[in-house]
């Protein structure tokens, strides 16, 4: 179980030099009990105290990340079971899997989905993350195709083979953007451990089952390495679901080491059909993957995986906002109505959908009001009179129009007064409370009509 | 050597509910454990599927429509169509025609289209109002009484309306599903009202409210989760109802499920998005807890059987 930070201090040398980037061996103690560092940044401590602490320091969970710079893909550093008793770190990897047997035309058919398939969603770009690279005859050919997806995508890559050697022709090409190397099996493990070391990438492990990867990881856990992702090497979903549950529980209740590490799935080893690995994707984004496989990418089915992904690793604790801004929506012109509302993004998500199943022409202003609903916000005084209005008029909404009305959530009818005494020459309408009724509201709405009463 | 895994040892069970009459009695509920977790506890009733019947379909998109061209207009031969073609474990009746708001049929009329739907059914039936507080008590009321004898399940039953409706219920031997605005508390303050009108706790379905996928799924599913956890590790007796998600009607609603290419050229066919968009609520929501998936494409319905059978 974790130390506290005196614990940790007393094994420290005491001596308060700084190297460590913290000015007492206190502080840094406490950091280190925290999570927040490493011990290695200290250089001075000793190597029977490093032993000892190493498994104190490190997180239940260990990450990993695979490839460079903005497309790193860090994956791990789980510390819940349930998403509510904190939130979930590190969001599923979604891989696509090349082969070098397939045919040209197949692989550049993958490649271009890989770097084309993208969605944007509350200003977030959704994509897929890492390319696979299986290895089925020999290191030539691989590597060819390792040069090629490198020259392709910038995205990460998984390297798969449990050849040693070819593994070694596909590092070759690719070692310094740090692909992940699939994979370490009981029979090659000291081979696959000195690439991984030599090359400073990061090493996944293959069991027959949970018990043999955990062997297999305990070998590599005792040698020092810390980035190892594990593929328990069960292949039907009910197999993987246990094997996920078990590892998770381990690491985080036992704190078990050998288990202490993010996981791989290979989807397309469960199922050959798509729409049913992207079912086993679905369950193992809620369930606990690090990285899921998938044999083809496809928008039509990618795009519900890339939001159900988004969902779950959304922080409960910090709900997911738009930002602010005027939004249109089925092409608004003057004439159209202007509706105000809070940029929490359900909120914005709802109303836009109601509105954009309307057909009717709408400008909808987002009012930056902290990721809270409407009712939260008013009550938290982050939608009131004196916030919306200034918001309005920076907005340039006056400019796109040519009338002067704004509809308002009927949740929030009593600002309407104080916020028209504000708005200058602006009326403002109560618009219905739920988003469900907007349609109706939107059909009967017109510039120049009289101050309607709202029908909420 | 092999690992010492820690089993979750749960002091509590799912209560186990009966749907239906007869040959037609669908059990669920039921399970000791997290879903699909059978590595540590029973799973006696997988998941079931509740397939959707409505008694009108405006404004649905051509891919949502196209199953049941034959029977749209023709609630029966629908119902039928769900149980014979599609071999769906029970249907759901989405009275949406009786909106105050909308079309405004008549609870008579509700009635007389729920009596069709059984007659031509032998599977279980839960019959769904339109949400509205008022004319829910009303239709709701006539629908259960016409089901007498059949043990349907009749909401939502909400905190404004739930008086009348568990009543109903209850004067009908049927089972009231229990509508709270994913709130952990309200659910479970919404059963002890239930119960305390006399109603029995084995006859309450929990519904937490649905969030489609990208519109809200995750409070649903962390709502779920975290009733369930109650119920199988502090034993809580009031919030171990099973948990009945009305997904289809949520789901096919987003634009997701909605709009086509001409609209949206980069989200790919928009008759796969529709589908997987329900598939994957659908599938998430297992995961929180989920024991009736009140579904309506079949292409979908088809992912989620194939799963719930590969997860049991
Ligand atoms: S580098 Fe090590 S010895 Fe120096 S202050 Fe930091 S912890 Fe203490």
């Amino acid at each position: 179980m974790a130390l506290s930070g005196l614990d940790i201090y007393k094994k420290l040398p005491k001596t308060n030099c700084g190297d460590c980037g913290v000015p007492t061996c206190l502080a840094f103690a406490m950091k280190l009990a925290q999570g927040q560092a490493e011990l290695d940044t200290c250089p001075h401590v000793s190597e029977e105290a490093k032993s000892e602490l190493m498994e104190s320091s490190a997180p239940p969970i260990r990450s990993a990340s695979i490839g460079l710079g903005e497309h790193a893909v860090k994956i791990g550093e789980e510390t819940v079971m349930y998403r509510h008793e904190k939130r979930f770190e590190n969001q599923t990897a979604l891989a696509l899997l090349l082969s070098d047997d397939m045919d040209d035309d197949e692989i550049n058919k993958k490649l271009e989905n890989i770097t084309k398939i993208e969605f944007e969603r509350i200003g977030l770009m959704l994509s897929a993350d890492l390319v696979a690279i299986r290895a089925t005859s020999d290191a030539a050919k691989f590597s060819a195709l390792v040069e090629k997806v490198s020259k392709a995508t910038e995205k990460g890559i998984i390297l798969v083979s449990e050849d040693p050697a070819i593994m070694q022709a596909g590092l070759k090409v690719v070692a310094d953007k740090k692909p992940l190397i699939y994979a370490a099996t009981i029979d090659n493990w000291e081979k696959m451990a000195e690439l991984a070391k030599a090359n400073n990438c990061p090493l996944a492990i293959k069991g027959a089952n949970l018990d043999e990867a955990a062997d297999v990881s305990a070998k590599l856990t005792d040698a020092g390495y810390k980035e190892l992702v594990i593929d328990s090497g069960a292949r039907d979903i009910k197999g993987i679901l246990a094997d996920q549950v078990n590892s998770r529980r381990l690491a985080l209740k036992k704190t078990f080491r050998p288990l202490g590490y993010p996981t791989i799935v290979f989807a397309n080893e469960v199922s050959d059909d798509v729409a049913m690995q992207n079912m086993v994707a679905s369950t193992l984004i809620a369930k606990y993957a690090g990285i899921v496989v998938l044999s083809e990418l496809d928008a039509a089915t990618l795009y519900p995986l890339m939001v159900e992904r988004m969902n779950i690793f959304t922080d409960p604790q910090r709900p997911m906002t738009v930002e602010e801004g005027i939004y249109e929506v089925n092409n608004p012109t003057a004439e159209s109505p202007v509706l105000v509302t809070t940029n929490f993004s359900l909120t914005y998500f709802i109303l836009s959908s109601e509105v954009e199943g309307s057909r009717v022409p709408t400008w909808i202003c987002i009012h930056d009001s902290e990721g809270l609903s409407v009712l939260t916000a008013w009550a938290a005084g982050k939608f009131v009179p004196e916030n919306i209005a200034p918001f309005l008029k920076k907005s340039g909404i006056a400019d796109k129009v040519n009338h002067k009305k704004l509809v308002i959530p009927g949740y929030v009818a009593q600002i309407s007064g104080e916020l028209e005494d504000e708005m200058g020459d602006w009326s403002v309408v109560v618009g219905p409370r739920e988003a469900g009724d907007v349609p109706q509201f939107l059909k009967t709405w017109s510039p120049a009509g009289e101050k309607e009463e709202s029908k909420v | 050597m092999p690992v010492e895994t820690v089993k979750e040892t749960y002091t509590g069970k799912v209560r186990e509910v009966v749907l239906g009459s007869g040959e037609g009695e669908v059990k669920v509920g039921g399970q000791t454990t997290m879903p699909f977790y059978t590595f540590e506890g029973d799973m006696p009733n997988k998941p079931k599927i509740a397939m959707e019947v409505y008694d009108e379909t405006e404004e649905w998109s051509d891919w949502a429509k196209e199953p049941f061209a034959d029977v749209i207009d023709d609630p029966p031969s629908w119902a039928k169509k769900c149980q014979d073609t599609y071999k769906t474990d029970m249907v759901t009746l989405q009275l949406r025609s009786t909106d105050p708001n909308g079309s405004n049929t008549s609870a008579d009329d509700a009635a007389e289209t729920t009596k069709k739907v059984l007659d031509a059914i032998d599977i279980p039936l839960i019959v769904m109002g339109s949400g509205n507080i008022e004319k829910d008590q009303e239709v709701l009321k006539k629908v259960a009484e016409v089901a007498h004898g059949k043990n349907i399940a009749i909401g939502p039953a909400q905190e404004d309306n739930y008086k009348a409706i568990a009543a109903a219920a209850m004067a009908y031997n049927h089972k009231v599903i229990a509508q709270s605005p994913v709130d952990i508390n309200i659910a479970k303050q919404l059963n002890i009202l239930i119960t305390q009108l006399g109603v029995s706790a084995d006859n309450i379905i929990m519904d937490p409210t649905t969030g489609a996928l990208g519109y809200g799924l995750e409070y649903t599913y962390t709502i779920m989760e975290r009733l369930r956890l109650a119920a199988l590790q502090q034993n809580d007796d009031m919030t171990n109802m099973p948990i009945i998600c009305d997904l289809g009607l949520e789901t096919w609603k987003t634009k997701e499920a909605k709009v086509g290419v001409d609209e949206e050229p980069t989200w790919g066919d928009p008759k796969t998005r529709a589908i997987t968009w329900e598939a994957v609520t659908a599938n998430s929501l297992m995961m929180a807890g989920a024991d009736i998936l009140v579904m309506r494409h079949p292409e979908a319905i088809k992912l989620v059987r194939n799963i719930i059978d590969s997860l049991s």
